[in-house]
């Protein structure tokens, strides 16, 4: 497989006043170009600090990260980062929002394209009549559309998805987990996603990474979904391999929620 | 974004007069026996907004009646006191002599003096609490500084002004006025932006940093907007202050305005006056608090 984003011994300390904390160590991971993988694991176990490095938000303790054959210094709008929270400026409206994105990396285009683009992605989203609103006269879903829509409407290399359906309700979270399918099937951008909601981990992926808990977390179990595409929620589930896969990874999580190593001296 | 937060900002200036002293006994007669019935409560309870205020203003004048007729001799009672100020009244704009004018008049030349005086603050508080707020360094370096020339009053800082400006001649206490209105209320400015600045969520500023937004844009498209309701809060207050201040600039340089009359009437023994001045000052103050306010809100809904 040739690695379109390789994260190679990637660590992270934290300097603590019990001395260093190693939140993530020698984590190493390989993405193909165009490939879905989801980081599963508890909460507090690194995942997001592991993405939040990638996306440049985080500084790298040891190690790097190589992206289409160059190594990532800082953030940059070659790696859409779609945050927990919609993460909306609220003095923007959901179109201006996505412009202020488009401006910065389209800049050579003509105004009236950017808008196109921006206008584009809202639709695809769903958020065609309720472009011009400001975030706060749209429903947590819609926020997090919008930032859907600003992540892909940049073309980035990469996409960072950050618990993105977690402050959700179920059925929002569905919907929304289809409206991101449906793009990326158009787009096929990389994708790195954190969570640790089993059944999203699978309905979307192409694999699942699950990272033992924290401190010094690592890559502890790979597993491949290989659920034909487009994928239909109802087809996935009702695959052969769903409950074997699922059950796989439901026990690695219970293990290591039980796992606590003794304190290295 | 509430002014909650903001305590010490809040209560750090006199901004009220001893008004509210004297209308709380005007509350005893009003509430009725538990027993009556609520209906008639209910009823009156809709006009509130209008008797209780009036009740509370007859009680301060009959205080004030009482007071002028027992206590203190001198003080003339609201009789007096409206007769002697009906001409600056009933002919605001009119024009004597140059300390002799309509009460409007006077208002005007204050306000006016307090509105530069005021310009100077924001445009120097603002980007001073910008600083503040961005750079620890900046902080630990100005706060000290500014927790101490902050408490003192603008009648200690007129003379300075004075002296700082002696060169200037003839505008030498308009300078000195402005000099104080502007130092004296650009403090709740520059905290209330330095807050601001702090408080910008961390996802706003990942915003930027993923979009790789400039220094430029980002202070322009991020920072400034997410920090506009606590420019606002701060600049409500500094405009409080400025207007508080007026009245010791125009007394101290004798510039005409509401202040500079209030001092020569004071002088003249023209005591009606005085009333009819603190009363001005007080609704213009009252106005543009209100003005000021609904600006704010505006901004924080956005």
């Amino acid at each position: 497989m040739s690695a379109y984003c390789e994260l190679f011994n990637l660590t992270k300390v934290y300097p603590s006043p019990k001395g260093p904390a190693v939140i993530v160590k020698d984590f190493n991971l390989r993405l193909a170009e165009g490939e879905f993988v989801t980081l599963i694991g508890h909460s507090g176990c690194g995942k997001s600090t592991v993405l939040s490095m990638v996306a440049g938000l985080n500084g790298i303790t040891d190690g790097g990260i190589i992206l289409a054959g160059r190594e990532l210094a800082g953030p940059g709008p070659d790696r859409g980062v779609v945050f927990q929270s919609p993460s909306l400026l609220p003095w923007l409206t959901a179109f201006e929002n996505v412009m202020l994105g488009i401006n910065q990396v389209f800049f050579t285009a003509q105004p009236h394209e950017r808008e196109q683009i921006a206008e584009y992605y809202l639709s695809v989203v769903g958020l065609a009549d309720a472009m011009h609103k400001r975030p706060a006269e749209l429903s947590q879903g819609m926020r997090q559309r919008v930032g859907i829509a600003r992540a892909f409407a940049l073309k980035p290399k990469m996409l960072l998805l950050d618990e993105p359906f977690g402050m959700l309700d179920s059925l929002t979270r569905y919907e929304l987990q289809a409206v991101l399918l449906e793009l990326w099937r158009k787009n096929r951008i990389t994708t790195l996603m954190v969570t640790h909601d089993v059944d999203e981990a699978l309905y979307l992926s192409d694999r699942v990474v699950c990272m033992t808990d924290g401190p010094e977390a690592e890559v502890g179990d790979i597993i491949e979904v290989k659920f034909p595409r487009p994928r239909d929620r109802k087809a996935v589930m009702e695959h052969p391999d769903y409950y074997p896969l699922r059950e796989r990874l439901i026990e690695f999580l219970e293990i290591h929620a039980h796992r606590r190593r003794p304190p290295t001296a | 974004m509430s002014n909650s937060t903001l305590p010490t900002i809040l209560t750090a200036q006199p901004a009220e007069t001893g008004k509210p002293a004297a209308g709380t006994p005007a509350a005893a007669p009003l509430p009725p026996p538990a027993g009556r019935t609520t209906r008639d409560w209910s009823r009156l309870v809709k006009l509130d907004w209008l008797l209780l205020p009036a009740v509370g203003l007859a009680a301060v004048v009959v205080m004030w009646f009482i007071l002028s007729a027992t206590l203190s001799k001198d003080l003339p009672n609201p009789t007096r006191t409206w007769e002697s100020s009906k001409p600056y009244v009933v002919e605001p704009f009119s024009y004597r002599g140059e300390l002799d004018q309509g009460i409007l008049r006077f208002t005007w030349l204050s306000l006016v003096l307090v509105a530069k005086g005021y310009v100077i603050a924001l445009a120097l508080g603002t980007p001073l609490g910008f600083l503040l707020g961005l750079s620890k360094m900046m902080t630990k370096m100005l706060d000290p500084i500014i927790q101490i020339l902050r408490p003192v009053s603008p009648l200690a800082w007129l003379p300075l002004g004075m002296v700082l400006f002696l060169g200037a001649g003839k505008q030498a206490s308009e300078l000195a006025a402005l000099f104080t209105i502007a130092i004296c209320a650009m403090w709740p400015t520059v905290l209330n932006t330095a807050v601001g600045v702090r408080a910008i969520p961390q996802d706003y500023l990942n915003v930027a940093k993923v979009l790789k937004l400039s220094r430029w844009k980002t202070l322009t498209k991020v920072m400034i907007p997410a920090t506009l309701p606590y420019m606002f809060t701060g600049f409500r207050l500094s405009l409080g202050i400025a207007w508080l201040v007026i009245v010791a600039a125009e007394m101290l340089t004798g510039r005409p305005g509401i202040g500079g009359f209030l001092w020569q009437q004071y002088n003249a023994l023209v005591y009606e006056q005085i009333i009819l001045c603190i009363l001005t000052i007080g609704i213009v103050g009252f106005i543009l608090d209100r003005l000021m306010s609904v600006v704010e809100r505006r901004f924080k809904t956005a």
